[in-house]
């Protein structure tokens, strides 16, 4: 009996030497899941398709919290919260901007479904507000004119 | 390089808030320098993740479209004053940098 649980205690301590070993090399193997292509895609379509998020349902319960005007599009602050129910991932994206794509976050347990973040704007566009939830993909956007594009020189 | 992110936990009524301020470049790769016309390389931070007491809250990955020196703001259900926040990124020339802060 008590050579059984000498034989269990290090099997016990085996398993989490190999669980913080992975949890060491696990930065390296989340940077490979940098999803390239969705930041790559030069339209919407392109970059919504990349990212998993086609065929998204309109939801009002999705608020982006951006300014009407923009000033100065190198500097954008955007907030976007989301009041769907078991929300995974958040992504923000310019529809106007020559890689739409700008930021994805994947909301681990307990994150609450609100993010924000200051995104450079070429000009005036939609700011997209796309959420993942159950398998599903919602989406909202907000127009934000921008005064002096935050692109190029 | 730690001094590169500004970290801040809080924590109130079970909820804490996270706001960081990161020092970063965040060049797209399509702008070019007005003096030579030379394009100035992409260098941007990619991944940024955030753990609460060793545990992974929330990963973001960014484009080049993030503003320069990035701020960044979410909230986590639990977490109480003395837990231990950390958050590290990583950029698209393999450069990072991590901080761990007292959740107050």
């Amino acid at each position: 009996m008590s050579m059984k649980r000498r034989t269990f205690l290090k099997g016990t301590v085996a398993a989490v030497g190999v669980a913080a070993a992975a949890g060491l090399l696990s930065p390296r193997a989340v940077l490979a899941a940098w999803p390239k292509a969705a930041f790559d895609a030069k339209s919407m379509a392109d970059a919504e398709a990349a990212a998993g998020l086609g065929g998204a349902a309109h939801s009002d319960a999705i608020e982006i919290k951006a300014p009407d005007i923009a000033e100065n599009g190198a500097v954008v602050p955007i907030t976007v919260t989301s009041g769907i129910d078991g929300t995974t991932s958040i992504s923000i994206l310019a529809s106007e901007n020559g890689t739409p794509m700008a930021a994805q976050f994947e909301l681990g347990e307990g994150a609450q479904g609100m993010v924000s973040v200051r995104i450079k704007m070429g000009k005036t566009s939609d700011v997209y507000g796309m959420v993942k939830a159950g398998g599903k993909v919602y989406a909202n956007k907000k127009q934000v004119k921008v005064t002096i594009g935050g692109c190029g020189g | 390089m730690a001094d590169s992110i500004k970290l801040k936990a809080k924590s109130k009524g079970g909820v804490t808030s996270v706001k960081a301020l990161i020092n970063h470049p965040m060049e797209t790769g399509l702008r070019k320098d007005k003096k030579t016309g030379q394009v100035i390389p992409a260098h941007f931070i990619q991944e940024v993740a955030c753990d609460l007491n060793g545990k992974r809250v929330m990963t973001a990955y960014w484009g080049g479209s993030v503003s320069k020196n990035p701020y960044l703001a979410f909230n986590v259900n639990g977490g109480a004053a003395g837990d231990k926040m950390t958050l590290s990124w990583t950029d698209n020339k393999g450069e990072k940098d991590s901080v761990e802060e007292t959740v107050g």
